[in-house]
């Protein structure tokens, strides 16, 4: 490009105004990284959640137990390959403030039916076969320092009293999406003190969770489940993981909504930024412009100048942005309480998002300055005072 | 001697809110190759306009303009443009010096529209501002330079793709004397020894008695000629 030169030099004229632009860039470009990461993060459960795992918890609410006693009648329906259930334990770990998922499920067929939940052969039998032991994924390891043979001691607040767990395996996910801040032990471990302590309590099952053959016949199955139950006195609400996650979300889909918006309200900001520069600086060079075009240089090579400096600017603060936006991204989740997000990093999607949006605000905020320096007769640039 | 420009009939008004201003009235003019002319006039008199068209940068509103056998009074903008890369070298009052790029830069904006190569560029760079005096100032800055030295890089712009015909808009306007004659002398040197026809604008009689011929414009009308 014979106009490359100019496209370099051009920003340098004004260095602070240039160097301003970029910051502003730059920070518009951090901010929509870390809301679209947040958002991205939100949906992370989402994402990874199994077409052909379905959900039965109690039709009125979640929080309502289901009887043990379903098991097997949702087993003999036609098309469930496995089948599980789990109850959410709550409790605390050390710090209250910090959070993970502690879940007591079947040993025996919880990591059947999550096989994105990686465990060695000996970690799982041995999991099976020591009923106060417990499986963590390598997030929550990780954080707490935690290894195979350690003791953690949960607080019960659901199930009240002091428990007590040795560690038998760290699994690890298979997928990005795959939430590796789980805490998974004996569902008998925890109903046969229930039996001792809170009899009417024991047996109580928060949910299934059915992994079906084939997930393209989800509905009919899920319609077989509810429909054993119908008239109960616990009726079921069967539906696919996905669908149970997106229930979760519902609640708080105007936030996500919003930042959503805000993410790409920021990309407004950032084209008004450049914009402004880039008519600053056309303005400025009015003359020049009238310069080049009586020198013979044509609309074509106007639009290179005018267009490559855009883009060299939003590009240097896209980058800028882009590459600060990791490390910021890192030290968030170092302020966030642990476990909010089992999944906080910033995916290609936000990269993409990021770098095409620096491409159309350097070309969106250099149409403006190329149509007013195309359409400016020479004799006119010549007579201009900026 | 045959005439490289040819003004005939030429009329040009400008609009300014719904008032036709008239700036030329049915001029018409010849200039020959390797003639150098000096166009004088009070403020408003239509000297520069009449060298703006010349140049090809300003259509007239009537008549017609031959420049180097071109009727460019019919030419696009476009075919206008590539006209003027290869026929008109241009000097302006305030230089017009593109302030980041060096003396040398400046100098090789015109080429980069032609087909040569970088070491034929920095050539003919080289040699033109070597004719202008200014070899020892390549990669000079403008704002590392004198009024009279921009000046000498906006000539050297101008002559750097060998134009046959050169304009200039009050091209001492700016300078102070000793400047001024430097440029003066530059022009006259370009005109004889390189043989370049040469148009410019002027209020200055001085400036204008270094021309071989000087033309007077009144209110858009042009004097009977003074040799």
């Amino acid at each position: 490009m014979k106009v490359l030169k100019l496209i370099i030099k051009n920003p340098l004229r004004h260095k602070l105004r240039t160097t301003l632009t970029i910051l502003g860039i730059a920070i518009a470009v951090i901010s929509f990284g870390l809301l679209r990461t947040v958002v991205t993060a939100w949906y992370v459960g989402v994402e990874g959640s199994s077409a052909n795992r379905l959900i039965t918890r109690q039709a009125v609410s979640f929080i309502f137990p289901l009887p043990y006693s379903y098991r097997d009648k949702i087993a003999q329906i036609e098309g469930v390959k496995n089948l599980t259930y789990a109850n959410w334990f709550g409790g605390v770990y050390i710090d209250k403030n910090q959070f993970f998922a502690r879940i007591a499920a079947d040993a025996e067929t919880i990591f059947d039916v999550y096989p994105e939940f990686m465990l060695t052969k000996d970690e799982l039998e041995t999991f099976k076969r020591e009923r106060n032991s417990c499986i963590l994924g390598e997030g929550i390891a990780r954080q707490y320092n935690l290894k195979v043979g350690y003791i953690m001691t949960l607080e019960g607040d659901i199930y009240p009293g002091n428990w007590e767990f040795i560690v038998r395996g760290i699994y690890r996910p298979r997928d990005k999406t795959t939430d590796a801040s789980q805490m998974i032990f004996h569902w008998n471990y925890v109903n046969e003190r229930m039996k001792e302590d809170m009899p009417e309590r024991s047996g109580d099952i928060g949910w299934y969770i059915v992994q079906i053959e084939d997930p393209a016949k989800s509905a009919i199955i899920s319609e077989q489940i509810d429909a054993l139950f119908k008239n109960s006195p616990a009726e079921t609400k069967t539906e696919t993981e996905r669908a149970f996650q997106q229930g979760f979300l519902a609640a708080t889909s105007a936030i996500i909504d919003s930042m959503n918006v805000i993410s790409f309200i920021i990309v407004g900001i950032i084209m008004l930024i450049l914009g402004n520069t880039m008519i600053m600086a056309a303005r400025e060079r009015t003359r020049e412009y009238a310069v080049f075009k009586a020198l013979g240089f044509s609309g074509k090579h106007l639009t290179q100048i005018i267009l490559g400096e855009s883009l060299f600017i939003s590009a240097v603060g896209g980058g800028v942005g882009l590459v600060l936006t990791f490390p910021i991204v890192v030290a968030f989740e170092k302020v966030i309480p642990k476990g909010f997000f089992p999944v906080f990093q910033i995916e290609p999607i936000t990269v993409i998002l990021a770098v095409s949006a620096a491409i159309l605000i350097g070309i969106a905020a250099a149409i403006f300055p190329i149509q007013r320096a195309l359409s400016t007769k020479i004799i006119d640039g010549f007579r201009f005072v900026g | 001697m045959s005439a490289i420009i040819q003004v005939q009939n030429v009329s040009k008004s400008y609009w300014r809110d719904s008032f036709e201003v008239p700036v030329l009235n049915d001029l018409s003019l010849e200039v020959n190759r390797g003639d150098f002319v000096a166009l004088m006039g009070p403020s408003g008199s239509g000297k520069t306009t009449l060298l703006n068209m010349i140049a090809g940068i300003d259509r007239p509103s009537k008549g017609k303009l031959i420049v180097d056998g071109t009727d460019i009074s019919t030419l696009g903008e476009s075919s206008l443009a590539k006209w003027r890369s290869a026929k008109i070298g241009f000097v302006f009052q305030f230089y017009n010096l593109i302030p980041v790029l060096t003396a040398f830069e400046n100098v090789e904006l015109p080429l980069l529209l032609t087909k040569l190569s970088k070491a034929e560029r920095k050539k003919h760079v080289e040699t033109a501002l070597g004719i202008v005096g200014l070899g020892d100032r390549m990669h000079h800055s403008p704002k590392q330079l004198s009024g009279g030295q921009e000046q000498r890089v906006a000539i050297a712009r101008a002559i750097v793709t060998d134009p046959v015909i050169l304009v200039a808009d009050e091209p001492t306007g700016d300078l102070d004397k000793h400047s001024a004659e430097e440029i003066l002398t530059l022009m006259e040197r370009l005109n004889k020894e390189f043989h370049k026809t040469i148009l410019i604008v002027t209020h200055d009689p001085h400036a204008a008695s270094r021309a071989k011929i000087i033309r007077n414009l009144e209110k858009g009308d042009l004097i009977p000629e003074v040799a």
